[in-house]
C-alpha cells in the first residue's frame, strides 16, 4: 500500500516519462521534508566551508543513525495508529542488559548483543499484549513502559554507567567500505524495513490496522497479531540502537537515550507518515531522520547556542507539519 | 398549529420530497409512516432546520419561519428526538438536559441548584423517574431516552419529533413511553410520531399520514382506517426496477451449507435456521430487529452470543472473522465507508487484501505481478469503472466503491457470503448489476444471504426470506408469500408478534 500510494499519484496524472515521475515526487508527503533538508543543507554550506566534508556528512549519518534505526520501528507502530514513547527505556534497558552479560558475565559481543536485542524486541512485545489483547490506549501502555524497563536498568548497574573494554567499540566508532558501522547498520534496517512493508503481507497488514481496524478485523486480518507484531518490531529497533550506543560509548548507560522517543515521533512525521495510521512510506522516515540530523548539525556549525537551537527545531516541526497539512487541504 | 406547505427537497440524482404538505396541531399525535427512504427523516430535518427545503414554506401559527440550525428551530419551539441519542455519556443528566445552555448565577459560575430543581420538576410533570446525578451512559436506554425528551421540553416546546422512538424499547417501556407522549399531549405539545411498527400507531396516534417515495399519499384520523390499509399505502407502488429472473427455490433436499441453531440474544427467542447451497436468503426486518447484530456474531466478530452453527456439516465455532475466512464465510458490511473500504488505499490493495497470503511466492513476498493480475479480474467481472487498478479507492462513486468490497469477497473464494444492504445509496444501474452477480454466485452453489431493509429489492431477488423482529425470527416465506404486505406485517409485529 506503500507502493500503491506512489503509484497513485502518478496514475493520477497520466503525463508518463520524467515529468510524471517528477509530479509524483512532488505530491508525497515526505517532499517538504526533502526540500527542507535540501535547503538547510545549502544554506548551512554557504556559511560554514567545514559543512559539505565527506568527514561531516559521514559523521551526520552515524549521528543520526542511533534516532533513525529507533523511527524505523516507531514508523511501524505510527503506521497502525499507535504510539510508542517506550524506546529510550528499551535502548537503556538493551545497553545495561549488554554491558552487564560482557563485563559481569564474560558473554562474547555477538551473544550479548543479540540477547539483548531479544531482550528488547521481548520487551516489546508486553507493550504489544496489552495494547492487543485487552485493547489498551497505546499512549499510556507505553508511559508504563517507558518506567519499568529503565527502572530494571538503573536496579541493574544501581544507576552508574557500567564500563565495558575499549576492544567493544568496533561496531560503533569503526567503519567499513569507508562508512561508519552505525550508519551501514541503520542502511541495513531501513532496507528490512523497507522489504517488510512493501512486499510481505504483514506490511500491508500493518497499513490496513492504521487505514481502518474495523474493516480490517471483518476483512479476515488477525488485527491484534500485527499490533503485538509492531510493538515487538519497536523493541527489536529499539535494541539495536541500545546496541550501538553499547559500543560507541564503551558502557551500559542506564540513563542514556532519555526523549529520544520524541526525536523518534518527529522524525516519522517530519516524513509524511500520518500520526492517527494508515498512511506513510519508511523512505520519509528516513529524510525525516537526516533533517534532524543535518539540522543538529547545522546550527551547531552556524554557531548557535543549545538552548536557541531547540526553539529553532521546535518551530521547524511545526512548520513542516503545517505546510504539509496545507498541501493535503489542497490536493482534496 | 405547524404547517408544511408545498416542500420539495432534492439530492444529487434523486427528488427526496416531492411537493409534501402537512400540518400539526398542537396537542395532537400525529404519525407518519413509510418505507426506508420514502422521506420521513428528510422532512423531519428540514423541521429543524438541518436541511433547507428547496421550494414550499413552513409555517408556526400562520407565520412565516425559516430554521437553518438546530438551535434556531429550537427557539421557535420545535424540537427533535432522533434514533442515535444526542447524549454526552459521562455526564449526567441534568448536565445533558442544559448542556449549551447553562442557567448561571450573577457570578457567571453554574448555577447546578437552579439546574436541578428545573430538571426535578420537568420530571414530576411527565412522570418520569431517573437518577439526575448519575452519568448518563449508566442509564438505561429508556431512561436515556426520558433524558432526551426532558432535554427537549424543559424550554420552550410546542412541537416535538419522535424519531422511531421505540425502535431499541421493551414492550413495558414502550407503555411507559406512551404515557409520557399522553402527558405532552395534555400539555399542549403537539408530536410528530415516526414508527415502522403499525400497531403503534393505532395506540397512540390520533392522526397518521403516509409518505411514499417522497410524496405524500394519505392523511386521515387514525380511527377508522386498518393496518392493511395502511401497508397498501405505504408499498402500492409498482416495483419500477428490473430484477433479473428468479432461478427459483434451491432444491431443499439439499444438504444446507450452513445450519444455525439456538442463537439467542438476552431476553429474546431463540433463532434457529439454515442457509442452502445456490440460494439467495433474504433477511428482512425493521430498525431494532438485530439483523446485522445475527451475523455478526455468527462470523465470530461477537463471539459472546450463544449458538450452535454447523457448517457444511460439521460443527463450528468462529472466534473471529479470520477464522470465518478460513472456512470460508465472508461478511460485506452494511456500511462500506466505516468498516468496509480502506479508504486512503488504492483499488488494488482494496481487493486484495483477504487474500494475499495466496499471492506470494515461496518465500512469503507479495508479488505485484499477482496482485495485478487478480485486481484486473476483478476489475472486470465486477465492472469497476476506473482508469487504473491504482486509482484511491475514495476517488471511486459509492456504487463502484461497492462493488471494490464485493470483488475483495469474490477473490476469496468463499462458500458462503452474507451481503449487509447491499445496494444501500447506489444507483440503479450498479444495483442492476450487483443482483445479476448475486444470482450468479447462488447458480455457482454459493450460499448467499442478504440483509436489506430494501423491500423491492428483498422481493424481487430472494429465493427465501427470514423477517427478524427484536431479535428473534418472526416468519419464514417462500414464493408468493415473499410480498410486501407480508414482510411488512410480520415485521412490524403483525400476526401475534
Amino acid at each position: 500500500m506503500g507502493e500503491a500510494a506512489a503509484a497513485d499519484a502518478k496514475s493520477r496524472e497520466p503525463t508518463g516519462g520524467l515529468v510524471g515521475l517528477a509530479k509524483a515526487a512532488v505530491a508525497r508527503p515526505e517532499f517538504v521534508s526533502f526540500v527542507a533538508l535540501i535547503v538547510l543543507m545549502v544554506l548551512t554550506a554557504s556559511m560554514n566551508d567545514n559543512f559539505l566534508t565527506v568527514d561531516n556528512l559521514l559523521n551526520i549519518t552515524r549521528q543520526v543513525s542511533i534516532t533513525g534505526i529507533i523511527a524505523v520501528g516507531m514508523t511501524f507502530v505510527i503506521l497502525t495508529g499507535g504510539i510508542d514513547l517506550s524506546v529510550g527505556a528499551i535502548v537503556a534497558l538493551a545497553s545495561t542488559m549488554m554491558a552487564g552479560m560482557i563485563a559481569n558475565m564474560g558473554f562474547p559481543f555477538w551473544a550479548a548483543a543479540l540477547l539483548a536485542i531479544m531482550g528488547g524486541t521481548l520487551t516489546g512485545a508486553v507493550s504489544g499484549f496489552f495494547i492487543a489483547r485487552f485493547a489498551l490506549p497505546p499512549i499510556i501502555v507505553t508511559l508504563a513502559m517507558m518506567e519499568i524497563p529503565r527502572g530494571l536498568g538503573l536496579i541493574y548497574t544501581n544507576g552508574y554507567p557500567l564500563p565495558i573494554d575499549r576492544e567493544y567499540g568496533f561496531i560503533g566508532r569503526e567503519y567499513v567500505l569507508g562508512l561508519p558501522i552505525p550508519t551501514l547498520i541503520m542502511l541495513a534496517v531501513f532496507a528490512v524495513a523497507y522489504f517488510v512493508l512493501n512486499r510481505l503481507p504483514l506490511g500491508r497488514y500493518v497499513y490496513a490496522v492504521g487505514g481502518n481496524e474495523d474493516a480490517a478485523i471483518l476483512s479476515g486480518i488477525r488485527t491484534a497479531r500485527i499490533k503485538l507484531m509492531v510493538y515487538a518490531i519497536s523493541g527489536c529497533t529499539a535494541a539495536i540502537a541500545g546496541m550501538i550506543q553499547t559500543s560507541r560509548l564503551l558502557s551500559g548507560q542506564p540513563n542514556s537515550a532519555i526523549g529520544i522517543e520524541l526525536d523518534a515521533i518527529a522524525a516519522v512525521v517530519l516524513g509524511g507518515t500520518a500520526i492517527t495510521g494508515g498512511r506513510g512510506h519508511i523512505v520519509g522516515t528516513l529524510i525525516g531522520a537526516l533533517l534532524l540530523g543535518v539540522l543538529n548539525n547545522s546550527l551547531n556549525m552556524i554557531g548557535l547556542s543549545p538552548y536557541s537551537q531547540r526553539v529553532v527545531k521546535g518551530v521547524i516541526l511545526l512548520v513542516a507539519v503545517l505546510i504539509g497539512y496545507l498541501r493535503k487541504q489542497n490536493s482534496r | 398549529m405547524l404547517e408544511m406547505k408545498h416542500i420539495t427537497k432534492r439530492f444529487p440524482g434523486i427528488v427526496a420530497l416531492n411537493d409534501v404538505s402537512l400540518s400539526l396541531k398542537r396537542g395532537e399525535v400525529h404519525a407518519l409512516v413509510g418505507e426506508n427512504g420514502a422521506g420521513k427523516s428528510t422532512l423531519m430535518k428540514i423541521l429543524s432546520g438541518v436541511y433547507q427545503a428547496d421550494e414550499g414554506e413552513l409555517l408556526i401559527d400562520g407565520a412565516t419561519v425559516h430554521p437553518t440550525r438546530t438551535r434556531e428551530s429550537e427557539k421557535l419551539g420545535i424540537n427533535i428526538i432522533f434514533q442515535e441519542f444526542s447524549l454526552v455519556p459521562h455526564l449526567n443528566a441534568y448536565e445533558n438536559i442544559f448542556l449549551g445552555r447553562e442557567i448561571r448565577t450573577k457570578f457567571g459560575t453554574l448555577d447546578g441548584r437552579t439546574m436541578r430543581g428545573m430538571a426535578r420538576e420537568a420530571l414530576d410533570k411527565l412522570d418520569m423517574h431517573f437518577p439526575l446525578d448519575r452519568p448518563v451512559a449508566d442509564l438505561t436506554v429508556a431512561e436515556q431516552q426520558s433524558v432526551e425528551i426532558v432535554k427537549a421540553t424543559i424550554f420552550k416546546c410546542n412541537f416535538l419529533v419522535l424519531d422511531e422512538p421505540t425502535a431499541t424499547l421493551t414492550p413495558r417501556e414502550v407503555k411507559k413511553l406512551f404515557e409520557v407522549i399522553e402527558r405532552l399531549k395534555g400539555l399542549g405539545v403537539g408530536c410528530f410520531f415516526i414508527s415502522h411498527h403499525l400497531e403503534e400507531i393505532f395506540e397512540i396516534a390520533d392522526t397518521v399520514s403516509v409518505l411514499r417515495d417522497g410524496c405524500h399519499v394519505y392523511t386521515g384520523p387514525v380511527d377508522g382506517c386498518t393496518q392493511d390499509q395502511l401497508i397498501s399505502k405505504m408499498v402500492g407502488r409498482e416495483v419500477t426496477q428490473a430484477f433479473p429472473p428468479k432461478r427459483g427455490v434451491a432444491d431443499a433436499a439439499e444438504a444446507p451449507i450452513m445450519e444455525v441453531r439456538k442463537l439467542r440474544f438476552p431476553g429474546s427467542d431463540s433463532i434457529s435456521f439454515e442457509v442452502r447451497r445456490g440460494e439467495i436468503l433474504g433477511i428482512a426486518g425493521l430498525v431494532g430487529a438485530k439483523r446485522t447484530e445475527s451475523f455478526l456474531s455468527l462470523i465470530g466478530r461477537d463471539p459472546s452470543i450463544e449458538k450452535d452453527v454447523l457448517f457444511e456439516g460439521k460443527p463450528i465455532e468462529l472466534r473471529s472473522p479470520h477464522e470465518a475466512l478460513t472456512h470460508g464465510i465472508g461478511y460485506l458490511p452494511e456500511d462500506r465507508k466505516r468498516t468496509g473500504l480502506f479508504l486512503p488505499f488504492s483499488i488494488r490493495s482494496n481487493i486484495v487484501v483477504s487474500t494475499l497470503d495466496r499471492l506470494t511466492n515461496k518465500l512469503g513476498m507479495v508479488l505485484p505481478r499477482k496482485e495485478k493480475a487478480l485486481s484486473d479480474r476483478f476489475i472486470a467481472r465486477m465492472r469497476i469503472r476506473t482508469t487504473s487498478d491504482l486509482k484511491t479507492v475514495s476517488e471511486l462513486s459509492g456504487g463502484n466503491q461497492q462493488k471494490v468490497i464485493i470483488a475483495r469477497w469474490l477473490a476469496s473464494n468463499c462458500k458462503l457470503l452474507i451481503f449487509d444492504e447491499p445496494t444501500r445509496g447506489i444507483d440503479v444501474g450498479a444495483k442492476a448489476e450487483i443482483y445479476v452477480m448475486l444470482q450468479e454466485l447462488a447458480a455457482q452453489g454459493l450460499g448467499v444471504v442478504v440483509i436489506s431493509s430494501d423491500l423491492p429489492e428483498v422481493i424481487g431477488i430472494c429465493d427465501r426470506v427470514l423477517v427478524m423482529r427484536y431479535g428473534s425470527i418472526r416468519a419464514t416465506l417462500t414464493g408468493d408469500d415473499i410480498n410486501s404486505e407480508k414482510i411488512m406485517l410480520y415485521a412490524s409485529g403483525g400476526e401475534n408478534g
